[in-house]
């Protein structure tokens, strides 16, 4: 240390060794608390959406034109063979399309005559701009750029395309942070919905790389899951609505107490390249609610 | 007052590059630790109480943006800042192996804390594999990254002292 910055700090002079003391008090006094309550979250998160989000909406902005430009330019050659081989399909597609059609006229007609509603029910949707990803390399959470002013509150779902992405876990006045379904922290209540058998999705940071995620406590007595079969959130979570999209399952073993199945599921959504998020406006009914 | 708002704009600079552009040219969804950077060289440039104050506040802001608890990343980061401030007394400018080693070290003892606290602790007993696939990309990518960030790092601390020491003189 300079000498001049001493003599600066001869007003104030605490050590170090104190300082350190009186912080780590302090964190640790803050994590108790925030364990356990919620109440520091709303200051804290307020301050950090004023500096930290307008800046991290710019940058990743910046960033992201400059990483789909440098590989818009990569993809160009592959782009012309693949619009060669993309124009003889076609004239296979309209071939097939038209097939397709009358036997869509077909289906709607048998549909409405057994009067099945549409497979999911519409809820209502609000998309946001993901605008940064968890700082270090252990967890799979981000943050968007709509929080509560934008009506978003705590346990909304977030999806992406037709997949269920996580859901909210933190919200700011302009940001939310949502974990994700991968993330080694998450537990996602699930089913099958050709069989409706129960099981649990679980995220785990060794998977990330193979772009998997594992599931468990199936219980399948029966063996009709099969893989391949379309795995969506379940009637009794009580974080998710129902009938949200999760994956596939892409692996089925039998568990060592011979009572329930474990494996792989393919998430539908590619979490690699997530950009934009739809974050579903309502949130699902609990017990206690409902009185 | 200046190096307040130096260090701030700083960190704060560090943790929105590191959320957002290092996320986009990740390689293999592995990214640098900016703040492990900046909080280790503060620390041996300057001194314990400097490190701390930058761990603490780089810790922080991963705390409200990232962490489930708020308070556990600033305590890991401000041990590790002030760990590295004790390395103060043998640290020269001119010398970059001390630099190196330290941050090296330090990134090396964060994925391990981050690892014992976040993970052991909830019956993930695979070391091997988050060392290997974690631990130690991140550590390749961090040293990379610190062989660009740390000179403007000792540049800007250096721009600093002769400032101070400028004005300190008009007085005297």
């Amino acid at each position: 240390m300079s000498p001049i910055v001493k003599r600066k700090g001869e007003k104030f002079t605490l050590p170090g060794k104190y300082l350190l003391f009186i912080l780590t008090i302090l964190c640790t006094g803050l994590i108790v608390l925030t364990f356990n309550t919620n109440f520091l979250s709303a200051p804290v998160s307020a301050v950090g959406g004023f500096i930290i989000v307008p800046l991290q909406e710019g940058i990743s902005k910046a960033g992201s034109w400059i990483n789909t430009r440098s590989e818009e330019l990569v993809q160009i050659r592959s782009l012309l063979k693949e619009n060669e081989e993309l124009k003889a399909q076609i004239d296979e597609l309209t071939m097939e399309n038209i097939k397709l059609q009358q036997d869509r006229y077909e289906l709607t007609n048998l549909r409405e005559l057994f009067d099945l509603g549409a497979q999911y029910d519409e809820y209502d949707k609000v998309g946001a701009r993901i605008i940064a990803k968890d700082s270090g390399n252990w967890f799979h959470s981000f943050t968007i750029d709509k929080g509560s002013e934008d009506g978003l509150m705590i346990d909304m779902n977030v999806m992406a395309g037709s997949g269920l992405v996580g859901r909210i876990i933190d919200v700011g006045p302009n940001w939310s942070k949502v974990m994700a379904i991968i993330d080694d922290n998450s537990n996602t209540s699930g089913m099958v919905l050709s069989t409706s058998d129960n099981l649990i999705v679980t995220g785990d940071l060794e998977l990330y790389a193979d772009g998997i995620i594992s599931f468990e406590k199936l219980v399948d007595s029966a063996d009709r899951v099969v893989e391949g079969d379309k795995i969506v959130t379940s009637n009794v979570s009580d974080k998710y609505l129902p009938g949200i999209l999760i994956g596939y399952i892409s692996s089925i073993n039998k568990d060592s107490n011979n009572l329930t199945k474990s494996g792989y599921i393919t998430p539908a959504v590619d979490f690699e390249h997530l950009e934009e998020v739809l974050v579903i406006t309502q949130l699902k009914q609990t017990a206690e609610e409902k009185e | 007052m200046r190096r307040v708002l130096v260090s701030g704009i700083l960190v704060i600079l560090c943790f929105v590059l590191q959320t957002t552009v290092f996320n986009e040219i990740a390689f293999g969804g592995i990214v640098p630790n900016l703040m492990i950077v900046l909080t280790a060289s503060f620390g041996f440039m300057r001194g314990e109480r400097t490190g701390l104050v930058f761990g603490f506040f780089c810790g922080l802001l991963s705390d409200i943006f990232f962490g489930s608890v708020i308070g556990l990343y600033a305590m890991i980061y401000m041990y590790i800042g002030y760990i590295n401030g004790k390395f103060n007394r043998i640290f020269y400018p001119e010398d970059i192996k001390l630099p190196m080693a330290l941050i090296l070290v330090s990134d090396i003892a964060y994925g391990l804390i981050c690892y014992i606290i976040l993970f052991l602790m909830r019956g993930r007993f695979h070391i091997s594999y988050y060392f290997i696939h974690i631990i130690l990309p991140e550590m390749v990518y961090t040293i990379l990254v610190t062989l660009i960030l740390y000179p403007i790092i000792l540049w800007i601390n250096k721009k600093l002292e002769d400032i101070e020491q400028r004005s300190a003189r008009k007085f005297v």
